[in-house]
């Protein structure tokens, strides 16, 4: 399974008001119960504040427990989980396990350049040399650094913001990556 | 006096605390070096400018490196908790941090109990920490693109990356995303919404808006936000009123953008270099002061 191909299905419900103080917290969910211990073991060992509980109803798939993780750096957990054979069969809010990853993007063609922004973070790429020209938006650390990394790259040469990113915005911004590879046939 | 709280963007650059100054074409803090480029340099980088324009003192900066792994950040949220009582801010912006809910509540009550209260102004990782953690009321301004107030305005939303397809369809309707955004308490007491018309709101809807020069590249380019933040944090620290600082930033902000003859390439440094000249023509122009 592709570390990006997951997302859930259903729609929107109230989040129980016992999770309102866990709004940066997710939820891991696996397979079975053998990979769960397994990846805990994994994140513990990585230093990450993680807990092993047992899933709300809208996130049970026939496992009775997940891992709750800090959510803001799903980019890099799931790096270290799919490093090790390990990829969840979903990852959702604490608070509202029902949302989605965005899945909507933004297409700006400046003639020359074309911009893709996916959520809260844009990237804009020469169409004539395929160079990564900008990046924009965001809030979480790791972005300054992707945009260090990636601009004044091409397409083909840069390291995917999946591998470098550790956070949200690197997430959002690996999927506008990679409409824009689509956009530009690379 | 304007103490700016934010990350470098690499993990070497250790926790340091001061005025930051320019050495050559770059950011000291300390014996501490920084490359102007997006994100908290940028912000510094214009609120320095504004503060050599109109005499002001030197912002002080709090800042740590941080990659994106959360350690720098967390470093500083610490180190926040036992400096800031102590210290004696005008205004206080916060900027690119990892946002961390029991940080953010830690810190939540060191500003709570500041006195004389500073102006608290957030962005970026911070804004996101302080909606998370249902707190941000507690703030004066907070500084969101199109693509963060879409995220301020979904109550359900923990981060931008999860605002919901209806939103984000609303973008357009920034009045309506405001009104949401106030509706469910998502909101600081002013909201300067960054974008191709900038604004700025309170719970009564737009206050003051600013359209023009319009360069369509600006919206490519990373840190014209992170400048835009920086211009009104200092005009606030410097003594206008929020509603006068931020109209004078919007302006400022967009002339100095026009001045570069930006292409989508452009990178922000170009933009800081007329910052000087776009603020005085903008503040020529403008009482508040």
């Amino acid at each position: 399974m592709s570390l990006f191909s997951f997302r859930r299905k259903g729609a929107g419900e109230k989040p129980p008001a016992e999770r309102g103080g866990q709004a940066d917290r997710g939820f891991l969910v696996f397979e079975n119960t053998g990979e769960v211990l397994q990846a805990e073991g994994l994140l513990k060992e990585h230093g990450w504040e993680i807990r092993v509980m047992g899933p709300p109803p809208e996130v049970r798939q026939g496992c009775d427990l997940v891992i709750e993780f800090p959510l803001i750096e799903e980019l890099q957990i799931l790096r270290a989980l799919v490093a090790e054979k390990l990829p969840p069969l979903n990852t959702v809010p604490v608070t509202s396990p029902l949302l989605q990853p965005v899945d909507i993007f933004q297409v700006k063609d400046f003639g020359r350049w074309l911009m893709v922004r996916a959520a809260n973070m844009k990237l804009t790429v020469d169409k004539e040399t395929t160079a990564i020209v900008n990046v924009s938006g965001g809030g979480c650390p790791d972005v300054p650094y992707l945009a260090a990394s990636l601009v004044g790259q091409t397409l083909a040469g840069a390291p995917p913001p999946r591998q470098i990113g550790h956070t949200l915005c690197g997430y959002a911004l690996q999927l506008a990556y990679e409409e824009v590879q689509r956009l530009c046939s690379v | 006096m304007l103490c700016v709280v934010g990350t470098a963007p690499t993990d070497d650059f250790p926790l340091v605390t001061g005025a930051v100054r320019w050495e050559g074409e770059k950011l000291a803090v300390g014996s501490s070096i920084l490359a102007v480029n997006r994100g908290t340099a940028a912000l510094l980088a214009a609120a320095l400018a504004a503060a050599t324009e109109l005499g002001q003192p030197a912002p002080v900066a709090c800042l740590v490196g941080d990659t994106g792994t959360g350690k720098g950040s967390r470093k500083l949220y610490a180190h926040l908790t036992e400096f800031l009582p102590a210290a004696a801010f005008r205004t206080i912006v916060f900027h690119y941090l990892q946002p961390i809910v029991h940080w953010h509540r830690k810190l939540q009550d060191v500003l709570g109990k500041l006195t004389p209260r500073p102006c608290l102004i957030a962005d970026a990782g911070f804004m996101y920490a302080a909606k998370m953690s249902g707190a941000a009321m507690l703030y004066d301004l907070f500084t969101p693109d199109a693509g963060e107030l879409a995220f301020l305005a979904d109550e359900e939303a923990p981060h931008p990356f999860y605002t919901r397809g209806f939103i984000l369809h609303e973008e357009n309707r920034v009045p309506d995303l405001i009104a949401r955004a106030y509706r469910h308490g998502n909101a600081a007491r002013y909201l300067l919404v960054k974008g191709r018309q900038d604004c700025l709101a309170d719970e009564r809807g737009i206050l003051e808006t600013v359209d023009s020069p319009v360069e369509e590249a600006l919206e490519a380019m990373g840190g014209t936000g992170d400048t835009l933040t920086g211009l009104v944090s200092l005009l606030i620290d410097a003594g206008m009123d929020i509603r006068s600082a931020a109209v004078a930033a919007m302006r400022a902000n967009r002339l100095a953008g026009a001045l570069a003859h930006p292409t989508p390439a452009t990178q922000i440094g170009e933009v800081i270099g007329h910052l000087p000249a776009a603020l005085r023509e903008v503040l020529s122009r403008q009482e508040g002061l």
